[in-house]
């Protein structure tokens, strides 16, 4: 019995040791465990990155040459290589491909606008069971499967698709149109995917604005375009920007679309990346595309976090 | 004036209602087709059910995305619900900013970047300590948690600053300790965002193919992969009929949940006028 005792007190002494620091530690533990997850899978695996993109591209496993070698002993050699990021600035290739998806993403993101805006009016100006319908109309493909839809145009936009046999049958043409295949598609294929996005903070702005200014613009005799110009799109403007982002950023890095719609004749960075990478096997360059793609983003990524911030604080 | 303006809303809003759900439905039409090639109607059948119920690879497929999408929402719940929770409640801390911007930036990260980086990272990772010594369903699935939980730490927040904060406060001036405040009322206040966040993680998982592909193995195909690998080459009925059963779930599963939202609203409102007469 005797022995038994100690055991039994000093499990308890434990117990209580644990639930003590539990309790004034508690905080941290809640904190540590995302933290310690994100530094892990998430700010590595991007320093990793910019670490193999100043590589050299060897023939080897993994292809790529270390970065800190050790010379005799105790002397470190660090080997920095920026021709990656030379050969993506003298490579026609690459300079276009990194344009183009910027001229894609922003003629896409207008595109979005143009169709979202007028909806997201429509939707917040209806009333309350037509509000509701609506809304759900809007978000209910989120749900469904991305790629799916981006499929659905495969058939719409095909020589013998359903859109060329409705214009060949009509009479209007005589031969099909090539739609699948070109920017064409492509530009049809991200609004299609994105319009959502544009849509949905724009409705969250608006629902939350003064509509009592426009009838008294009217009142004091603005004509409704003047008072669109002046106090309507101003008003709603930091929803017009948090939506052309959230089409804008991802439409950039966009490989699906390009790839299934645009067929090779599209080049866009993120199917390039991810062919240098799983075609090429080219790790560095491929690093090198990633940290080019980012800087690309990194301006318009901040300017988005700076808004959500500035959404969190007013509410 | 006015009534060209709503004119031009109307049929604006027509206009793009039907640029979102036409295709949609012409895909499902198509997956009745008897013909093989996709756009040419060549009688109504259902024969493509049968071929792709019939194929091993796409049940070991959907077995596969349906697993790593449980994993992922649980754990993803778990920890963007923490991550919230010390973004919303406790002030500021050491490394503040660095967490705040780690948690919300893989929600604008372009998918090949968060894809390409971390397969360099798990092949890193294997090289030096021997893990993961095979690249499949826990690699995916620690892929999906890490932009996932960004997601549910959003709605987590946006709940905290809504609904929470009276009772908390409430609880802390009849003298109940913190932890305590914790676990007996934001908790269980936070449950519906919990729910939407594991949901919206789900959701996210199963609509992954560029992470997946990037990080995934040889033997490991995730549906979006299977389905991927299929329609590049082109136009298939079968994965038509499976387009048809995913909008279906869908559809049902977004209207249980209008539905089920809309009783709880009629609820609501109906003790509200009972408390108010009383």
């Amino acid at each position: 019995m005797n022995e038994v005792a100690p055991t039994a007190t000093a499990q308890a002494k434990l117990l209580h040791r644990l639930s003590h620091l539990l309790q004034h530690n508690w905080r941290s533990l809640i904190l540590f465990i995302p933290f310690f997850w994100l530094l892990l899978f998430f700010l590595a695996p991007f320093f990793l990155v910019l670490k193999i993109s100043v590589a050299e591209t060897i023939i080897a496993s993994p292809p790529f040459t270390p970065m800190i070698e050790w010379v005799d002993e105790g002397i470190m050699h660090i080997k920095i290589v920026i021709d990656n990021y030379a050969y993506l600035w003298e490579d026609d290739l690459y300079v276009n491909t990194y344009l183009n998806s910027v001229k894609i993403s922003t003629i896409s993101t207008i595109l979005c606008l143009l169709i979202g805006y007028p909806m997201a009016y429509a939707i917040v100006r209806s009333s309350h069971t037509t509000k509701h319908v609506l809304l759900m109309l809007v978000i209910l493909p989120f749900w469904t499967s991305f790629l799916l839809r981006v499929y659905a145009w495969m058939g719409l936009l095909a020589d013998q698709g359903t859109i060329n046999d409705l214009l060949i049958s009509l009479g209007l043409i005589d031969e099909p149109i090539r739609m699948l295949y070109t920017e064409f598609a492509v530009y049809v294929g991200i609004v299609y995917t994105y319009v959502p996005f544009m849509i949905l903070p724009l409705y969250a702005n608006m629902e939350k604005l003064d509509w009592t200014l426009l009838e008294a613009a009217a009142d004091l005799g603005a004509k409704p375009m003047a008072t669109f110009f002046t106090v309507t799109l101003p008003m709603t403007m930091p929803g017009v920007i948090a939506g052309g982002l959230l089409v804008f950023i991802p439409a950039t890095g966009e490989y699906v679309i390009p790839d299934l719609l645009g067929g090779g004749n599209v080049l866009m960075i993120g199917r390039v990346l991810y062919n240098e990478f799983n075609s090429n096997i080219d790790w560095p360059v491929a690093s090198a595309v990633a940290i080019a793609l980012l800087l690309l983003l990194v301006l318009p990524m901040m300017l988005y976090q700076h808004i959500q911030g500035k959404e969190t604080e007013n509410q | 004036m006015n009534g060209k303006r709503s004119i031009f809303l109307f049929s604006m809003t027509c206009f793009g209602i039907a640029f979102l759900y036409i295709p949609m439905i012409l895909l499902v039409i198509y997956s009745f087709n008897k013909s093989r090639i996709v756009p040419v109607w060549g009688g109504f059948s259902t024969r493509w059910y049968g071929v792709l119920f019939e194929s091993e690879e796409v049940w070991a497929a959907v077995s596969l995305s349906l697993k790593i999408a449980t994993v992922n929402a649980t754990f993803a719940m778990l920890l963007g619900t923490l991550a919230g929770l010390a973004l919303v409640r406790f002030g500021s801390f050491k490394g503040r900013t660095l967490f705040s911007g780690m948690i919300s930036a893989p929600l604008v990260m372009p998918e090949v970047i968060t894809g390409l980086s971390l397969l360099l990272l798990f092949i890193t990772l294997n090289e030096f300590i021997g893990w993961p010594s095979a690249r499949g369903f826990t690699t995916i699935t620690i892929a999906h948690i890490t932009f996932s939980m960004a997601y549910v730490a959003v709605i987590i927040q946006s709940r905290l600053t809504g609904v929470a904060q009276d009772l908390e406060e409430a609880a802390q001036d009849l003298g109940a300790k913190p932890l305590r405040v914790l676990v007996d009322i934001t908790l269980p206040l936070l449950a519906p965002g919990m729910l939407a966040g594991w949901l919206l993680a789900f959701t996210l998982s199963l609509d992954d193919l560029i992470i997946a592909s990037f990080v995934s193995g040889p033997g490991a195909v995730t549906l979006p992969m299977l389905i991927y690998s299929r329609i590049r080459l082109g136009l298939r009925p079968d994965i038509n009929a499976l387009a048809t059963i995913i909008i279906l779930i869908v559809a049902i599963g977004v209207l249980v949940a209008a539905w089920i939202m809309f009783r709880q609203q009629k609820q609501r409102e109906l003790e509200l006028k009972m408390s108010e007469e009383s």
